[in-house]
């Protein structure tokens, strides 16, 4: 800027003193005013043009006589023509000198750091490529992740490499710069400060992170009338609410599903969503393996409307509605000996007293979970029934709130609605959270929001709530950032960027504590107040070891007793829904519409229904047979004088007279992914019933919308024929754990196979390594993480609604899901299914140019430089597991994506097929690795993508030459079975079969 | 000029009780009638009406491939589970239409049929167009047309040769052969009407230009001693090829292990659907030619009714086919099996097998009653609706094979696409384009065949 002043000087223009003005703005202000800058000066309309300004006292050209235009045009000629004469700078490529810490060429450094979700951390190691972050692993010491990830961890690095990222400060829809940006702030924060904070509001996202919460107490201290509201969309305030109801005080629990015999779920997902998720699928799983021999297997029933990942473990499923879910446990605690109320009988009476029976068998090691969705009674309830059964501190440990701001969140949204309508807020500043879009429409904060005097945001995006603020600010994202947040069980994660913010991206740190009147980077905040928590001078030390563990060692959250001591019994039960009811969910792979612009995440199948692409209204089939609609007619849904029109989906397993609905899509500003697709459901709600509504009205709109799944496009019949039980006995084994006590090798007993050798032909001799994977049915639980992480690892490409309608999804790792029995609600079962490596492989002998051929290590391999493209293979392969690029489907245009790349695995082009490779460049890194040591591989040292990020840890691989390998043993497990091993395919991938623990009582009935 | 040795044979082997040739021909009018397509008729209005619709639609092929090389395969229709659709559909089927032409002029001339005589020089045409038809799609059916040449044999720096395992090299080998077979067989035929054509000529570019491919014959009893002999061995090389290509064509589908595929039936089905198709298409081309030419001399009501036949009895080989696939399905108690048939006959493509069923076997019953095969107009509806049900039979094969297999989850509908279809079109077009060039240049009747055939009494004076 400087230099334009000088350069206009040449003009023969006086330029204007301006420092002169501000000196003279300088002496104006007395007392305490000190300025830290020039720009903090400019709190005048001048001075703020100024800033502004990106050329100040240029000429304009109503001013110009002819002569200074002339000599103008000229000096504009001859600089141009100057600009060739620039030498460009030399560049020179040089090797270090000096090498960066444990930088070692071409091996992926791991750093640890931390995945944020709903406010919470669950600790990562993020894989580094040349500085590079490519890929997401689990930490397994971290206690929310031991090693696992979910879904959005691994969408997480696309997320940070999202062109559509937002990529510059914009003040009031044009591009500005963070300096102004600063100088703004400090404007209003000095305004501010000195009304005691008057005017002045946060809207974050939920916050557990100490430095920030910290750095919010100071702020709020500082200013106390300034106030903190919280809004997150996919959050519970049923259990924030229902903590305070039945403790009297905010309170945080979490659970301890290894030692639960038997649990009840009421309409919860936790084995899927919520911090935590990942670790209970883990412990939950690890109750439900029956070679442990020690314990039997766990007992696992649900109560819910929409059959979710949760439910498809289920030894007993009911599909009720989510009134009904209150009823029951009312009922339930009733019978367990809480003073509560009871709505009457219902038709699960009987169902409730068996349950309740079984919970007291095993008093103490029984557990119920209230789902995040149901009111505030239903948690308080859960929490009395669970210490009635003595389950308080053994299967639920409950600790101090981990939430900075433990306020049920759509209390404290409406409370800044109602105080901006009052004319209380003039200042809002917006910390990552999209209000605009997720809040309920009834609060009519878009409205309430435009009225702000001025409106800040930060955010990854420029979203709904961006676009229309006066500063948007981009947000750095986790990867990019320091910082910390609390795990499920309280442990204080720390997250350590694993690159410069690729769009100078700021934090909610460095915003607050502009705020507070410290300006500083992230990491200097960050660092000091760690410095100042500590205060130890082994300080650096520790933080070293911290950020190498990724978590500060022993910061778990204390369990605390916690006596029930609320009056559930004055709390009247809710009338019962009488008409058709619908239940709001955050979608299984967008949420609230944050990751709607995650092209990986759009792509996933959703769990259970196999849909991509969209939303949809999830109706039963016995209902959608009452109301005359079918999958993929447009209805238009009801609800007040509020109405979306929705294409129905029919979902086996859903309550009857019930729609379920997702939210996050219809969203206007989320990027090129995500923009205009699906419906915005979000419209229906009100804040008064955020998450299911009564009274519905459903009418036909005429119309079709094609819904888009991975598996079984056409309906109910299908489904029926799919599903045959004769086929699924080939495909998918299951039998209760009593049967499989009294048979351990039933899964064989399932098919007619050939006798072992039936062969003219000699085998083929694997003397070597002998790689081979075992899948374990009885723990998957179908949430997809392995089919996310194999997108991540193999580079696969995203390929849009329009190609996975012509059935063209790149995947190549797909959980199949099956079910059985009655439509209404039947059992679900997951399958992933990989590349089988068949020992004799159909694919091979039918590909005229050897592009895939057996290695004598028993991989099937594909070559892709050799491949032409006739898609033999493919026809046939049983199990369909080969991919086509049927188009170039890789983008290699966006430069974004390049360091996204795993650089180890070729990015494919058109024409070519490609398919799971049981992850050959991990089995060959360890190869190499072992033959430098002049060893063989060592079990468990190559872990492929789908095993490593498993929540559950279904997948073992290994070499099955090795006898003692876990992946051998598995296979020489009882319940091992290959799928379609009649075909003598011999395939390499084999399944445990899927055990049951029904409750013989409720069997009978 | 024909040696009299021959035509002492031809009144030996007469055909019984109805002529193949119409009374009152002598060599005379035979050639002047024929050569005069080319050389007096010009440009007859139906001629160039057709051309232009024809050539618009082979226009339309070449810019559908070449947006198919700008963009990939996947403008088509296809997908994973159905990998393969209009594309070897139209492949099996074009190469099974050419079977006729080779029978005709192989087998037939091994057997001793007078009536081919006639017909033989245009379904050896057919052939050769149909072939070249087949030959665009296991070209530009792959994802990388432009390396499709590694499917053949030749050394380069790779030192990688084809996978000699795989049934599409043998296809690409069965395919070639026959391709240059049918190319030098049917040259070899045209060589003798070539000097006919050559004499016969008034314009000097005529003259020059037939002069030229006639490789100066000159009709002695030396050359027809060659030729006689050149003609025997092609006919014994096609034989077998005849029996041969479909047969590599049904491996593809017999070796692989997909229910609906792998059957043993296939080689000797896909044969008799061939020669059911090529002699469909034969009729399909003659009927109008022989109107339009007013050709009813040469190519009678008995040659028609022989072709009837032909395709009254492969069309019983096709049905029985059909029958001991339902069968076995039936009889092996394999549950894929099973399923395979009850999808093909009630599933998302039910509708394509009973049209099948009703093209294929039962509309061509009505081809037993002589009356029929004497309705020109009926015979031409009836190869036309087998030429549809042959197509058909592919589709179904293929398609409804893939589209439900093992696993539930990966079944997918397949649905053509407009680049499916213009594919399919334009082939058809490029094939009729193709035979307009050839009647418009080229004798489309055997002169010097059709005139061994003269009854003693009417060979009149030469020329």
């Amino acid at each position: 800027m400087r230099g334009n002043q000088a350069k206009f000087n040449i003009l023969g223009q006086a330029p204007r003193l301006d420092l002169a003005l501000i000196r003279g703005r300088l002496e104006g202000k007395s007392g305490q005013q000190y300025w830290r800058s020039l720009e903090e000066l400019a709190d005048t309309v001048e001075f703020q043009a100024y800033i502004e300004d990106e050329f100040p006292h240029r000429e304009g050209l109503d001013r110009l006589d002819r002569r200074n235009w002339l000599k103008f045009l000229g000096a504009s000629l001859g600089l141009a023509g100057l600009t060739a004469c620039t030498r460009q700078p030399l560049e020179k490529i040089v090797p270090y000198v000096k090498i960066p810490e444990e930088f070692s060429g071409n091996r992926p450094l791991f750093y640890a750091t931390a995945h944020m979700l709903g406010g919470y951390a669950s600790g990562i190691l993020a894989e580094s490529h040349y500085g590079r972050p490519t890929k997401a692993e689990g930490n397994p010491e971290h206690p929310s992740s031991l090693g696992s990830t979910d879904i959005f961890a691994q969408a997480s690095l696309l997320a940070m490499y999202d062109p559509d990222r937002s990529q510059a400060v914009f003040h009031e829809g044009r591009i500005s710069n963070t300096a102004s940006f600063w100088a703004a702030l400090t404007v209003i924060r000095e305004k501010h400060a000195a009304a005691k904070g008057a005017g002045l509001r946060m809207l974050t996202e939920t916050i557990t992170s100490p430095s920030l919460i910290d750095t919010m107490k100071l702020l709020l201290e500082q200013m106390p009338q300034a106030r903190w509201h919280v809004w997150d969309a996919v959050t519970s305030d049923g259990a924030r609410a229902g903590a305070k109801l039945a403790f009297g005080e905010p309170v945080s629990h979490h659970y301890r599903l290894e030692s639960a015999n038997a649990i009840l779920s009421l309409d919860s997902d936790f084995l899927y969503l919520g911090p935590g998720a990942v670790r209970y699928a883990r412990d939950f799983a690890g109750r439900r393996k029956p070679e442990t021999g020690k314990a039997r297997m766990s007992r696992f029933y649900v109560a819910e409307v929409h059959p979710t990942v949760t439910s498809s473990l289920a030894d007993h499923r009911l599909a009720v509605r989510s009134s009904e879910v209150e009823a029951i446990a009312r009922s339930l605690a009733a019978k367990l000996g809480v003073a509560v109320e009871t709505s009457g009988t219902s038709p699960y009476d009987a169902w409730i007293a068996t349950v309740a029976k079984d919970l007291e068998a095993h008093k103490g090691a029984s557990l119920v979970v209230a789902g995040d969705q149901q009111p505030a009674i239903v948690h308080a309830l859960a929490h009395a029934i669970n210490e009635k059964l003595g389950n308080a501190g053994k299967t639920v440990v409950y600790t101090e709130p981990l939430e900075g701001n433990p306020t049920p969140h759509l209390d404290s949204l409406r409370e800044l609605a109602e105080d901006i309508n009052a004319g209380k807020v003039e200042t809002l500043i917006v910390l990552s959270a999209n209000p605009v879009f997720t809040a309920p429409p009834d609060l009519k904060i878009q409205d309430a929001y435009m009225k702000v005097k001025n409106r800040i945001h930060l955010g990854l995006y420029r979203d709904e709530t961006g676009n229309i603020s006066h500063w948007h600010v981009p947000q750095a994202h986790p990867l990019e950032t320091w910082g910390d947040a609390r795990a499920h069980d309280g442990t204080i994660t720390t997250i350590q960027p694993l690159i410069e913010p690729l769009y100078g991206g700021k934090t909610e740190l460095e915003m607050l504590a502009a705020l507070t009147g410290k300006q500083g980077t992230n990491q200097a905040l960050w660092k000091r107040y760690w410095r100042n928590r500590i205060k130890s001078p082994d300080f650096e030390n520790q933080l070293q070891k911290t950020l190498h563990d990724g978590f500060w060692a022993n910061s778990a959250a204390a369990a605390r007793q916690m006596p029930v001591k609320g009056d559930l019994k004055s709390v009247a039960p809710a009338p019962p829904a009488s008409g058709i009811e619908i239940t709001f969910r955050p979608d299984p792979t967008v949420l609230d519409g944050r990751f709607a612009n995650n092209g990986w995440l759009q792509e996933l199948p959703k769990p259970i229904t196999k849909i991509t692409w969209d939303n949809a209204a999830h109706i039963a089939p016995s209902t959608a047979e009452k109301l005359g609609v079918t999958t993929d007619d447009v209805i238009r849904l009801k609800l007040g004088d509020r109405t979306v029109k929705a294409p129905v989906w029919v979902t086996p397993g859903q309550a009857r007279d019930t729609v379920t609905v997702h939210l996050g899509y219809g969203r206007k500003r989320a990027g090129n992914v995500g923009d205009e697709i699906g419906f915005d459901a979000n419209i229906l709600r009100s804040w008064r019933n955020p998450w299911a509504a009564d009274g519905a009205d459903i009418g036909k709109t005429g119309n079709n919308y094609k819904l888009v799944s991975t598996q079984t496009h056409n309906g109910i019949q299908q489904i029926r024929e799919a599903d045959a039980g004769a086929r699924q006995r080939h495909l998918v084994r299951v039998a209760t754990e009593e049967e499989f006590l009294k048979e351990p090798d039933f899964a064989r007993h399932m098919s007619e196979d050939p006798p072992a050798g039936f062969s003219m032909y000699p085998g083929f001799e694997y003397k070597g390594y002998s790689w081979g994977m075992a899948i374990d049915l009885n723990a998957c639980t179908g949430c997809g993480a392995c089919t996310i992480a194999c997108q991540a690892e193999n580079n696969i490409s995203v390929v849009g609604k329009d190609q996975v309608l012509r059935g063209r999804e790149m995947h190549w790792i797909r959980v199949d899901r099956y079910h059985q029995g009655d439509l209404d609600n039947p059992a679900a079962y997951s399958q992933p299914v990989t590349c089988m490596h068949c020992e004799n492989a159909s694919c091979e002998p039918v590909c005229p140019v050897a592009a895939t051929t057996h290695s004598e290590e028993g991989l099937n391999q594909m070559v892709y430089n050799r491949c032409i493209g006739t898609r033999y293979c493919s026809n046939n392969c049983p199990y369909k597991v080969r991919r086509f690029n049927f188009y170039l489907y890789a983008d290699w245009d966006t430069q974004s994506y390049h360091p996204l790349r795993n650089p180890d695995v070729t990015v494919r082009s058109r024409g070519v097929m490609e398919k799971c490779t049981y992850c050959i460049q991990r089995i060959n890194y360890a190869k190499i690795e072992a033959e430098k040591e002049d060893r063989r591989v060592r079990d468990g040292e190559i872990v492929t993508a789908c095993q490593q990020v498993c929540p559950t840890e279904a997948i073992q691989f290994g070499d099955i030459n090795d006898k003692s390998s876990k992946a051998a043993r598995w296979k020489a497990d009882s319940r091992n079975y290959g799928m379609l091993t009649d075909l003598q395919m011999r395939p390499r991938t084999t399944y445990l079969a899927r055990l049951q623990n029904p409750n013989p009582e409720l069997e009978k009935g | 000029m024909p040696p009299e040795k021959l035509g002492s044979e031809t009144t030996t082997v007469a055909a019984g009780p109805e002529p193949v040739l119409a009374p009152g021909h002598n060599y005379a009018t035979i050639s002047d009638k024929i050569a005069a397509v080319p050389l007096e008729v010009g440009w007859p209005r139906f001629w160039i009406v057709g051309f232009t619709i024809t050539f618009s639609i082979v226009m339309m092929l070449l810019a559908t491939i070449t947006w198919l090389l700008a963009r990939g395969v996947g403008i088509w229709g296809i997908n994973i589970p159905v990998g393969w659709g209009f594309d070897i559909i139209n492949f099996v089927w074009w190469i099974g239409i050419g079977h006729a032409g080779t029978l005709i002029s192989a087998i037939l001339l091994l057997l001793k049929q007078q009536w081919r005589m006639s017909i033989s020089r245009s379904a050896e045409a057919m052939t050769l167009f149909a072939v070249a038809c087949a030959g665009i799609f296991p070209l530009l059916h792959t994802g990388r047309p432009w390396l499709a040449y590694w499917m053949l044999p030749i050394p380069t720096v790779m030192s990688m040769w084809p996978q000699p395992r795989s049934p599409l090299l043998w296809d690409v080998f069965a395919v070639s052969t026959y391709g240059i077979i049918s190319l030098v067989f049917w040259y070899v035929g045209l060589i003798p009407d070539l000097a006919t054509m050559r004499d016969k000529a008034r314009s000097r570019f005529g003259q020059v230009a037939y002069g030229a491919l006639a490789l100066g014959w000159r009709g002695s009893a030396r050359h027809w001693n060659h030729y006689e002999m050149a003609t025997l061995i092609l006919a014994g090389m096609s034989t077998p090829l005849v029996l041969s290509v479909h047969t590599v064509v049904s491996f593809d589908f017999a070796i692989s292990l997909i229910p609906g595929w792998h059957t043993t039936i296939f080689p000797p089905y896909f044969v008799a659907g061939a020669i059911y198709s090529g002699f469909a298409m034969v009729l399909t081309l003659a009927i109008p030619l022989r109107a339009w030419y007013k050709m009813q001399d040469f190519i009678t009501m008995k040659h028609i009714d022989n072709m009837c036949k032909v395709m009254l009895a492969t069309g019983w080989i096709v049905a029985y086919g059909y029958l001991m696939e339902a069968f076995m399905s039936w009889y092996s108690g394999n549950f894929w099996e099973l399923f395979m048939m009850k999808n093909r006959a009630t599933g998302p493509y039910g509708w394509s097998y009973w049209m099948l069923i009703l093209f294929n076997v039962l509309i061509p019953q009505v081809l037993w009653l002589k009356k029929a095969r004497r309705n020109v107009a009926l015979v031409f509806i009836t190869a036309i609706i087998i030429n549809i049900g042959m197509w058909l039979e592919r589709f179904v094969i293929i398609v409804t094979s893939l589209a439900r297999d093992f696993v539930p989850s990966s079944w997918g509908m397949y649905y053509p696409t407009k680049y499916d279809w213009s594919m399919f079109i334009g082939t058809i077009g490029f094939f009729l384009c193709l035979m307009y060039v050839f009647v418009r240049l080229l004798p489309a009747l055997s002169i010097f065949e059709i005139r061994t055939i003269v009854p003693r009494a009417e060979k009149g004076g030469s020329h």
